[in-house]
């Protein structure tokens, strides 16, 4: 390995930024004997840094290249971007992979990579780096790979014996605006790779109940991402495409990546000033409504509210356009009612169902679990006089409550405030 | 006010627990051998480890409590918080009392206190399993040096064993001066001396590397540079992620060595 390895390495992880996933979950192996180096942990994985940006570096992301022959417009490896290329050799990632992964920097690989002359030829050079890692090197961390759109269905076979995770990316929420910013894509494109993923994942279910020592077919499931921001589509349409894939039996994640800007010429795509950040999140928040809470998509958002509120949260909204459920007796109510007041999270949720079975809860106990009665306080009771409801103050009031600024910040600045400074 | 002092390991704790039943006085504080006692206090009572007592005191825990329960009392303690002694020795004195098991029971200060405790170390453990950073040394044993805020390397060293169970490596705790070294069959503990300049700094020096070594670490801090997206810079979450106390030993966050 030289110089010239660091310089791809820095160019390719570049392109490669762009892909949110990250996650190196999903799928507990224990580590080989003798053999070999590498486990897995599961639960929600290990994240070994956090870049500048914040986000969590867990596997090594990089594409094998970002030469590519297809010209989306969101896509910053598009044909006709003038950036730096390169291709790594298959040695020279595996040697990076095994060297990092030793001095425990990273968890595994996410390998993704551009399209060249054909989408199974580039699929057929990121298998070969997974196999290489597993039989060569006897690599039992976590591979995560990315499947090329249009790839076959036997390079999807081979290379879900390798990799924990595969990933297509739907990348637009809408079939007709993806056509429109990637002339080349279609969905059939992108849902055809994903049914090959999931009928390998439910094969090798059913062969493994009769044959225990059948090797597993991506353990760890499949994952997506959508674009957030570049095309007109409505939360609405998103969660309600995310409630479908979910709805299928091997998808685990959807990720939602707010568009950063990155080809500004594109008279195709929004001007935008800085990446929908706070869209982005309140998408994410609807996401685990729907996967921890029990929520489904059309209770989030639906055709009298496409879009999700950017002020509150979505659970929060939610409550708030249903003041009739509330106040929910903590005493009482079931769990998935108590997932549903806001201020009350999975983790309290457990902690309040257990406790209640040794004594009545008051609202004292409720702060030391962890509630934050802050908001809780608007939509529970608990057999004490005082807290009032949102049913009986105004669904507006209560917002206007919630979300004032603390004190502090008024502070600074206030008009009414005299101040002291006489001046020079 | 009484006092009792034990010397500070589990078993001490457990023998405590013990002796206070035998004796019908429970303490209202206690306190490791060696701190300073307070200004006033009515009664102290020396506690002597006995493992056939704390061992009489854990037999009948393991009765009543599912075994996360236990592991979750064992791993609590690696805290090492004087002020936690005395809300543990509670929580084992409820257990040891209450007929049915009090592990969830969260309305409880003392089980919720304790479950957060638990939840600190667990997390301090996480976070060793994340932030440790290997050297390649020249004969090929893998170094990390690493200080976190509760002894949690014991938690931590399984996973690394697992991991790497045929490399040879050293994990070592700077701050308490103990490590694990595994040479690719067995785990040892050792200890080493602090005048040593790659226990001292946290890194080998340029003769002791691995000839890749320096190449790898600026291959890294590439990597972690180039990764980040600009627009998006979000240094809070970083840090809040990523805790400045563990950033002196992370190789991306170290300028180049020599």
């Amino acid at each position: 390995m030289t110089e010239d390895t660091l310089r791809k390495l820095k160019i390719l992880a570049e392109s490669a930024k762009y892909d949110v996933s990250c996650s190196s979950s999903g799928t507990v192996r224990r580590g080989k004997k003798d053999e070999g180096v590498g486990n897995t942990v599961g639960g929600i994985g290990i994240c070994h840094s956090f870049a500048d940006d914040g986000r969590c570096i867990s596997l090594l992301k990089v594409m094998l290249t970002n030469v590519c022959m297809y010209d989306c417009a969101y896509c910053i490896n598009r044909r006709s971007n003038d950036i730096p290329r390169a291709t790594l050799s298959v040695t020279e990632l595996v040697g990076i992979t095994m060297e990092f992964y030793r001095r425990n920097y990273i968890e595994g690989l996410f390998l993704s990579s551009g399209v060249v002359r054909n989408p199974d030829y580039t699929m057929e050079r990121l298998v070969r780096v997974a196999q290489d890692l597993r039989t060569v090197h006897r690599f039992n961390g976590y591979i995560h790979l990315k499947s090329i759109p249009g790839a076959s269905q036997e390079l999807v076979n081979l290379a879900g014996r390798y990799a924990d995770r595969m990933s297509v990316n739907i990348e637009i929420p809408n079939e007709t605006s993806l056509k429109y910013l990637a002339p080349e894509k279609d969905f059939k494109s992108v849902y055809e790779p994903m049914g090959y993923i999931r009928r390998g994942v439910l094969e090798n279910k059913e062969d493994r109940k009769r044959l225990r020592h059948v090797p597993r077919f991506v353990p760890a499931g499949q994952s997506t991402q959508m674009i957030v921001g570049a095309s007109p589509e409505h939360d609405r349409d998103i969660l309600r495409l995310s409630s479908a894939l979910y709805s299928t039996p091997t998808m685990r994640r959807v990720y939602y990546s707010g568009y950063v800007p990155v080809n500004t010429y594109d008279p195709r795509l929004p001007a935008l000033k800085q990446p929908p950040l706070v869209r982005e999140n309140r998408l994410y928040q609807a996401d685990w409504l729907m996967r921890f809470y029990h929520f489904t998509a059309d209770e989030i958002a639906d055709d009298s509210h496409p879009d999700l509120e950017l002020e509150i949260d979505p659970k929060l909204s939610w409550a708030l356009r249903h003041p009739e459920v509330f106040p929910v007796d903590v005493n009482k109510a079931d769990y998935e009612m108590i997932l549903r007041i806001p201020g009350v999270g999975v983790k309290s949720a457990t902690l309040i169902v257990n406790a209640r079975r040794f004594r009545r809860l008051n609202s004292e106990h409720l702060r030391k679990i962890g509630v934050v009665m802050k908001r809780a306080k608007y939509f529970i009771t608990c057999g004490e006089l005082g807290a009032s409801c949102v049913a009986d103050l105004s669904p507006e009031y209560v917002r206007n409550l919630i979300t004032a600024p603390p004190r502090k910040a008024l502070k600074e600045g206030n008009p009414l405030q005299m101040t002291l400074d006489f001046g020079e | 006010m009484i006092l009792f002092s034990f010397d500070g390991t589990f078993d001490g704790l457990l023998t405590a627990v013990f002796d206070a039943y035998a004796c019908k006085r429970f303490p209202d504080m206690l306190v490791r051998e060696g701190e300073v006692l307070p200004m006033f206090y009515d009664e102290l009572r020396e506690v002597v480890t006995d493992e056939e007592k704390s061992g009489r005191v854990w037999r009948s825990l393991e009765k009543k409590m599912s075994r996360e329960a236990l592991s979750a009392i064992v791993a609590s303690f690696l805290c090492e918080i004087p002020d936690y002694d005395i809300v543990l020795f509670r929580y084992l004195r409820k257990a040891v009392d209450s007929p049915v098991s009090i592990e969830t029971d969260f309305s409880d200060p003392d089980v919720v206190e304790m479950t957060r405790m638990v939840r600190r170390v667990s997390g301090e453990a996480l976070r060793v399993k994340q932030f440790v950073r290997f050297q390649k040394a020249v004969d090929g044993t893998y170094f990390g040096v690493i200080e976190p805020l509760y002894n949690v390397l014991s938690l931590a060293i399984p996973h690394f064993v697992d991991r790497f169970s045929s490399m040879k490596f050293l994990l070592y705790d700077k701050r308490r001066g103990f490590g694990y070294y595994h040479d690719g069959k067995d785990t040892l503990q050792v200890t080493l001396p602090e005048e040593l300049s790659h226990i001292a700094t946290g890194r080998l020096s340029p003769e002791m590397m691995d000839e890749e070594e320096l190449l790898m670490q600026d291959m890294w801090r590439t990597y972690f540079k180039a990764i980040a997206i600009r627009e998006r810079a979000n240094p809070r979450k970083q840090r809040q992620d990523m805790p400045v106390r563990f950033w002196k030993y992370l190789t991306e966050k170290q300028s180049r060595q020599g």
